[in-house]
């Protein structure tokens, strides 16, 4: 049974969350820490429940309030999330008021607020959805655990639409630390320019990209997705096997993918990881990248499946995201990669509808 | 009727054991985990009671043969040992063989190292191996590598208390679909002043010994905890003539949309997920011979359990009892603790007691099993409730 991607909604570094454009306009970054485009969260929540809410929680309903309503759908059968680092603002705001303050003068908002599957539950509630609710938190491929949840249940017929979505946002100390650690890179970088950084770790960002997933294809359907699967190691060597063997369980081979699109982020180390599909059996593909214009985060592969079921949608691939020269013949398979530090990769397989 | 899913092994380490053998042993002998926390500096540890486990993170590196440099947390520590036991259970030898996968859940994560090294992080060198392991998936990719799990499905599920039942649920589902041959199951949860102070600011931490469903209940007890099940499809179990604990017959989750901490006054998310773990069983209320609830022994979890109970077996309730008061509440970990509880119940044909129990509760005329009984079983169910609204409930049955 077809499973299809029939609404998004994406709150990115990017305007994006009006889904009546796409990159129309580039907002450009010389950083190596950048921010989400806010929209005005006030109009997809109360402002009573909203001042309580950390800023992923914000994304995130709203994220999903976007693709809820481009669905034209009031409730959905389940709610399935991932997200990488969870609700890191609250949570550093409980660890650092039990430090600073010796255990004592604690509120329980913050704590509350800190468990992983915050936004789940909170959509839920704002939804009053009963139906199943999950979050995985698995690092880059934390979206992918989710989107591989809800197409086996889509499949079973168990659920008819499910959202489905990636949130992940910045906290200062986890920005702090993982400066420390040169996970994040020591200079700054232009957006355009990001790929030619020749210098170790990413430029960090955040994000919050939802989709409705359903068993039957709405007016409007962005994309079909046919396939994704999970690795939580997959040595370089590997790489071109591993793709070819998941295209193959697909009845695909590589020349009928039209575009790659990869999460190449510019940190030399690991963008090596790119470089077999890139140069070998990809060589002669339309390649596309993403990063940066949302920067890096545990789910910003979501952000590469917006851009992917846009690009089906739309038929066009914005320049800005061109990775190569070659113009495909026509758009209707896209393939998607994602690795973070050499672990826990990810393919996943678009198709127009 | 859909066919229950293999059990092929089960580890576990507990405050009432470090492996199946112990656990079922305290079980049996009405031995409690619960004591003054003795691993952790906290302000509340003379107001608190918790279950620790008796291993410190040095020992368990050793048990473990981890290098001195290593950047484990004790969530990590707790689950790759867990994790072992199941699959040296289940008999692998080589675990690539077969399409195999890990679903491993948490809450905690590594908190206890982020909380120790906050700040020093900033001042000090030494400590900065560990924040790379900041995220929840840290303890998973640990254990998959520990297990020698390569190009695997490897996930990590995290929602609050119902986080183990719910990798249990996604395991059984990735067998059903043909995703994966085999796929080791479960979660772990580490003690942390992060979860202490959490619960401690919510006024549910109960200063004495926990007693779920007892009208004078004054809180839970936290606990520390790993466990990990083996699920094998009827394939693999047929051309390997595996040996069969039991069998996942049933699973069910819903969101109980009601409040982001508290549940529902008459449990609407738990009602519904036990009806539908029943209906995916094919089973009916009056199948189930024995109830492992969540029966954290808060106010608010044990009524809305209670009446959720109620609300799907009716008159006819089953024997139940929490079994929390045995090993602390230990979080993400608690659905895979009583996984193996009880799988260990269908084995041996027994209820574990409800320790601690002594007045009936004013709400309702359900009383939990307070004596061990033997009692010939064929089917367990086991709740798992937690934040965000999370109600899982998983059947475990004899039968296929």
């Amino acid at each position: 049974m077809a499973v299809f991607i029939n609404s998004v909604g994406s709150i990115s570094s990017q305007k994006t969350f009006d889904n009546s454009e796409f990159l129309d306009e580039i907002t450009t970054y010389n950083d190596n820490v950048i921010t989400v485009i806010d929209p005005n969260y006030r109009d997809f929540i109360p402002p009573v429940a909203a001042r309580r809410m950390a800023k992923g929680i914000k994304m995130g309903v709203t994220a999903s309030k976007i693709a809820l309503n481009e669905a034209g759908l009031e409730n959905v059968d389940a709610i399935i999330t991932g997200t990488g680092m969870g609700c890191v603002q609250d949570s550093e705001k409980f660890v650092s008021t039990i430090l600073d303050n010796d255990e004592q003068y604690l509120t329980p908002t913050s704590f509350i607020q800190s468990t992983h599957n915050t936004v789940g539950g909170q959509i839920a509630l704002s939804l009053q959805c009963k139906g199943y609710n999950f979050t995985y938190v698995h690092s880059s491929v934390s979206f992918e655990s989710a989107l591989l949840d809800a197409k086996l249940q889509l499949e079973n017929k168990e659920a008819t639409h499910i959202l489905v979505g990636g949130i992940d946002e910045s906290g200062a100390h986890t920005i702090k630390v993982h400066r420390l650690i040169n996970h994040i890179k020591e200079e700054k970088v232009k957006t355009a320019s990001l790929l030619d950084s020749k210098t170790t770790g990413a430029v960090f960002g955040e994000g919050a990209n939802f989709f409705v997933l359903s068993n039957e294809k709405l007016d409007n359907g962005y994309a079909e997705l046919l396939a994704v699967s999970i690795y939580n190691t997959l040595p370089k060597e590997n790489l071109q096997e591993t793709a070819r063997a998941f295209l193959k369980e697909n009845g695909l081979c590589n020349t009928d993918v039209d575009a790659l699109i990869l999460g190449n982020n510019g940190d030399i180390e690991y963008d090596t990881f790119y470089n077999p599909l890139r140069k070998g059996l990809f060589k002669d593909t339309q390649q596309v990248y993403y990063k940066h214009l949302c920067g890096e985060f545990n789910t910003a592969s979501s952000f590469g499946m917006w851009l992917g079921a846009k690009i089906l949608n739309t038929q066009k691939i914005p320049d800005i995201v061109k990775l190569n020269d070659i113009k495909p013949s026509a758009l209707n398979k896209i393939l998607l990669y994602n690795q973070y530090r050499g672990e826990n990769h990810s393919f996943t397989l678009l198709q127009k509808c | 009727m859909s066919k229950g899913i293999a059990i092929t092994g089960m580890g576990i380490i507990s405050s009432i054991g470090n492996n199946v053998q112990e656990n079922h042993a305290s079980l049996i002998q009405g031995n409690k985990g619960i004591s003054r926390i003795s691993k952790i500096d906290t302000m509340h540890k003379d107001a608190i009671m918790v279950g620790e486990i008796v291993y410190t993170n040095k020992e368990l590196e050793v048990l473990l043969g981890l290098p001195p440099d290593n950047n484990y947390s004790r969530t990590a520590l707790l689950g790759v040992y867990a994790a072992k036991q199941a699959v040296a259970n289940a008999n692998i030898t080589k675990i690539n063989a077969y399409k195999t996968g890990l679903i491993s859940s948490t809450s905690v994560g590594g908190m206890d190292r982020t909380e120790k090294y906050y700040y020093d992080y900033l001042e000090n060198e030494s400590h900065r191996k560990y924040i790379a392991g900041h995220h929840a998936g840290d303890s998973a990719q640990k254990i998959a590598e520990q297990l020698g799990l390569e190009k695997s499905l490897v996930t990590t599920i995290s929602t609050a208390c119902s986080s183990a039942a719910n990798a249990i649920m996604f395991g059984a589902r990735l067998i059903k679909s043909g995703q994966l041959d085999r796929v080791i199951v479960g979660g772990s949860d580490c003690l942390s002043k992060f979860t202490i102070n959490g619960f401690k600011t919510l006024m549910i931490l109960s200063d004495t010994y926990s007693t779920p469903f007892d009208e004078n209940r004054k809180g839970l007890n936290l606990g520390e905890g790993a466990a990990f099940l083996v699920l094998e499809s009827d394939a693999l179990v047929a051309a390997e003539n595996k040996m069969v604990l039991a069998y996942l017959k049933g699973y069910g989750n819903a969101n109980d949309a009601h409040h982001q901490t508290a549940s529902s006054e008459n449990g609407d998310g738990a009602a519904l997920s036990m009806q539908k773990a029943l209906n995916i069983a094919g089973m009916e209320c009056k199948d189930i011979d024995y109830i492992n609830a969540h029966g954290t022994a808060t106010g608010n979890n044990d009524l809305s359990e209670g009446r959720a109970i109620i609300r799907v077996f009716g008159e006819a309730v089953p024997d139940f009892s929490s079994t929390k008061a045995y090993t602390g509440h230990t979080l993400a970990a608690a659905g895979g603790i009583e996984a193996v509880y009880s799988i260990l119940a269908l084995q041996n044909n027994i209820i574990y007691p409800n320790l601690n129990f002594t007045t009936q509760m004013k709400e309702f005329q359900i009383k939990p099993q307070t004596k061990l009984k033997d009692k010939e079983l064929h089917t367990v169910l086991s709740n798992s409730l937690g934040f965000g609204g999370n109600c899982s409930t998983l059947i475990f049955s004899k039968e296929q």
